[in-house]
């Protein structure tokens, strides 16, 4: 079984959830066999305040290492959603100086292998997005752009069966099926609805919805979003499977290490600042919890449009005592930031699975999530709420704050509930849609 | 002979209103979930099985018995909202073919925190008893069926002939539960123990289709009785009340087993009815029964872990017997009620992180919907009580 699978980030390279999704899905799969070809734009750098790096040659080797059978190539397209206008702007210019000293891009079929990938330098001809909340900007170009590169890599390649990643890359999934005669299947990490609330792009929900109908099957990440996919796109419920996302088993079980530190708890709060994962009422809720406690810290990891409405709001609640803005943060900080946090917060308004309520109990912090999101489908061990109820987020902060054997509680049967979810038994069940879809495809044709 | 020993256990805890850190205001009982919990359950079970039990000893003229423990939770509830429940087994204790047993009024774990409380709230219990169905009661079954050596010994101090308790494989080991024993160095107190496998037949696996018995009939299970014949003397069928009708339906054919069970036990002229005192008083001691580490009736594990199995649970009993002495030294009868009210072990159940995640009987008319939330609204409401006291 071999796979072409086109997605539109992956690590090192992330700004959110879909990249690390893709990273173990694919090693995953890698490792019950199927072959996959994962089909990547060529990342650029979008700056939040605390800055993404530039890929490494070093890191891409590192990343691809653990695969056997993945072949990754990069596509000269950018597709980067989530950033401002101003970031964007930015980006263009390093583009342009980025120009003038490349080679003319290598064809997409030069570069196979992941020693070939590992070899890769940032190309030239790389492009940008998109701003924020209005998609404005090339990203529509650049999505074409993606499939046309997609439909040309395709022709050299052996594969059974089409998988794309969300919207951006359903354009290519549905070009690359139809010049290549193989099934399709899209995997819905996030519906226009999700991220835009109400303010729905009519351009965007087409492509969804034109990528959702023109597929042969569904992978959604929740049953929630199978809701919305049922209800708001009008996809037939039989054609869809729900299978979850997952957290690698952390290296090392070092939960009773402590840093050493102040009697002050720290609740994290770590995403995208934008509407959709309700950082509004992440602060509401902080300043009933500083009403009855004043020993805590409320860290806001992540960058997004809403970055200065919070940190407005901060002010304007007189909350700037309590509450720290720290900008995207990755890697080492990242682990970092979950080794002091005694607890996490995820107050989404509409999330469709929400991976980073999985990292944290794999770090054994506890976690708060809203019941609506697509993670509270699995989890039990954690605390649920409603997002705007934040009377209910405080009382529940307070609670894991003030009473040490809730939060011993959580954090032991957290921790033992995430060996339920394993990205294997997602990739099993994925290979048993890919074989079905591949056994349907050689039943028809002559 | 073989006598058949029923004993049913009738309780309904004050489950809490939502009581979230912000709340004030002394009113920690959420009335009308508690009203309309007690108002379904006794029309569904404790109405119609009451007067079954009635009219079969009414026909078998006091040849069918049975023993019944009522908590002090459930009478006030009965009082308040169905009265006519009452009356019910009022009637069923004139026949004098009924045994009442006494347990802690409050259903509490006090015997684990607090010896003091412990005593004082049995001997309101069996004052109730006394004053509602005039009868001493002359046995006492502890919460759940708790039980080790040392609460054997405190209760032959308090002067009672018999207590009930699990039987448990891991205690009685090769013995059967089909006999009369006695805790050491107790020579004054016999103990019944539960023969848990014919009374699971009837409380959980009644109307279990996949069950190889299924369907359990009255002349089945009266066979399964006789065969104790010679191999014991008692049959200790015990279980919740709510299995009559709630737990099994009406539609299960619960009831038209229970009806009917009687005479297919009677007919064969060898096996009858005993109360719990009967029982004790007709039969020998087989022996000793130790039991050094607490048992109880629930689960698998038929020990206390359903109700001290985690940090929290632990935590939140340690802190309502913490407050003991300061509750009990205001006077102040409404706040003592109270604190007594929240020692029911339910709400530690409903702490129960064991097996949450798959959902099971812990789910029955459980109002929290994770453990995490019964301890969050447990400790908030401790809060108000500590509130309460230092207010005086």
């Amino acid at each position: 079984m071999r796979v072409f699978m086109l997605g539109w980030e992956f690590p090192p390279q992330i700004s959110g959830g879909l990249g690390t999704a893709c990273y173990g899905l694919t090693k995953a799969l890698d490792e019950i066999g199927v072959g996959v070809c994962f089909v990547l734009p060529t990342a650029l750098p979008v700056s939040g305040p605390s800055g993404v790096k530039l890929r490494t040659t070093a890191d891409l080797a590192e990343t691809t290492s653990v695969f056997s059978h993945m072949e990754l190539h990069h596509l000269p397209a950018v597709l980067q959603p989530y950033g401002t206008t101003e970031t964007y702007q930015q980006a263009l210019r390093e583009l342009g100086d980025m120009e003038q000293q490349a080679q003319p891009p290598p064809g997409p079929q030069d570069r196979k292998g992941p020693d070939e990938a590992a070899a890769m330098k940032v190309l030239a001809g790389t492009f940008c997005t998109a701003g924020g909340e209005n998609y404005t900007g090339d990203l529509m170009a650049e999505v074409h752009r993606y499939a046309r590169l997609a439909v040309e890599l395709a022709q050299s390649e052996q594969f059974d069966v089409v998988h794309a990643h969300d919207w951006m890359t359903f354009p290519a999934g549905f070009a690359v099926a139809a010049a290549m005669r193989k099934p399709l299947v899209v995997h819905i990490h996030s519906t226009e609805f999700d991220r835009a609330g109400a303010n729905v792009n009519q351009q965007i929900y087409d492509i969804e919805r034109a990528g959702m109908h023109g597929a042969s099957r569904l992978i959604c990440v929740s049953y929630m979003t199978r809701n919305i996919i049922t209800s708001r796109y009008g996809v037939d419920p039989k054609k869809i499977d729900v299978v979850y996302n997952a957290v690698e088993a952390p290296a090392v079980d070092n939960w009773q290490m402590q840093p050493i530190r102040t009697n002050e708890k720290i609740v994290l709060f770590l995403g995208r600042l934008t509407m959709q994962k309700g950082p509004d009422y992440f602060l509401r809720a902080a300043k009933k919890v500083v009403e009855k406690f004043k020993d805590v810290r409320f860290i806001m990891a992540g960058s997004g449009d809403m970055i200065q409405r919070c940190i407005e709001q901060a002010k304007a609640m007189g909350l700037q005592r309590y509450v720290t803005f720290t900008g995207f943060l990755h890697g080492n900080d990242l682990e970092r930031v979950f080794q002091i946090a005694d607890l996490y917060v995820m107050p989404s308004v509409s999330e469709p699975f929400g991976i980073a309520p999985l990292e944290a109990l794999s770090h054994n912090v506890p976690v708060i999530i809203s019941r609506q999101s697509g993670v509270s489908e699995v989890l039990t061990h954690v605390l649920k709420v409603d997002f705007w109820d934040t009377d209910e987020i405080a009382n529940k902060v307070l609670a894991v704050l003030r009473h040490p054997p809730l939060q011993r509680t959580l954090r032991q049967h957290g921790h033992i509930e995430l060996h339920k979810l394993s990205w294997r038994d997602s990739a099993l069940k994925i290979r048993k849609i890919y074989d079905a879809l591949a056994a349907a495809g050689q039943a028809k044709s002559p | 002979m073989a006598s058949v020993v029923f004993y049913f256990q009738v309780h309904q805890p004050f489950r809490l209103q939502r009581y979230s850190i912000f709340d004030s205001g002394a009113n920690y009982f959420d009335d009308a979930c508690n009203e309309d919990i007690c108002r379904k359950v006794a029309a569904k079970c404790y109405l119609p099985a009451g007067r079954l039990i009635l009219e079969l000893i009414q026909r078998h003229a006091g040849r069918f018995r049975a023993s019944y423990s009522l908590t002090g939770t459930i009478i006030e509830q009965l009082q308040r909202w169905a009265p006519e429940v009452l009356e019910v087994f009022v009637e069923l204790a004139k026949t004098g073919a009924v045994e009442f047993i006494t347990e802690t009024y409050y259903h509490s774990l006090a015997f684990l925190y607090n010896r003091q409380e412990f005593i004082a709230q049995t001997q309101k219990h069996c004052e109730l008893m006394e004053k509602l169905f005039g009868q001493r009661p002359r046995t006492f079954r502890n919460t759940e069926l708790t039980y080790n050596n040392d609460v054997a010994r405190v209760v032959q101090d308090m002067g009672f002939d018999t207590v009930l308790t699990e039987g448990a494989d891991h205690v009685l080991a090769y013995r059967s539960p089909n006999f009369i024993y006695q805790p050491p160095n107790c020579d004054k107190l016999k103990m019944l123990m539960k023969n848990y496998r014919l009374s699971d037949d009837i409380a959980f696996r009644f109307s279990e289709r996949t069950w190889p018995q299924w369907p359990l009939t009255a002349e089945k299970f009266a066979q399964w009785v006789d065969q104790i014949n010679g191999n014991g003397y008692v049959c200790n069928l015990f279980m919740d009340y709510e299995t009559f009708g709630e737990h099994q339906w009406a539609e299960t054919g619960i009831f038209e087993f229970l009806q009917a069970m009687p005479d297919k036990v009677l007919e064969t002229g060898k096996n009858d009815f005993l109360t719990v005192s009967q029982a004790v008083e007709r039969y020998p001691s087989a022996g000793e029964i130790d039991v050094p580490h607490m048992i109880s009736w629930a689960d698998t594990e038929r020990d206390i872990s359903a109700w001290l199995g985690n940090s929290m649970q632990s935590n939140a009993l340690q802190d309502i017997y913490r407050l003991a002495d300061e509750v009990i030294a205001t006077g102040d009868d409404v706040l003592i009620d109270n604190w007594r009210k929240l020692q029911t072990s339910d709400h530690f159940y409903y702490m129960c992180t064991k097996w949450f995640a798959d959902g099971d009987v812990h789910k029955y008319f459980n109002p929290y919907e994770s453990p995490y939330d019964a301890y969050i609204n447990y400790m908030n409401i401790l809060d108000s009580i500590r509130g309460r006291i230092a207010a005086g």
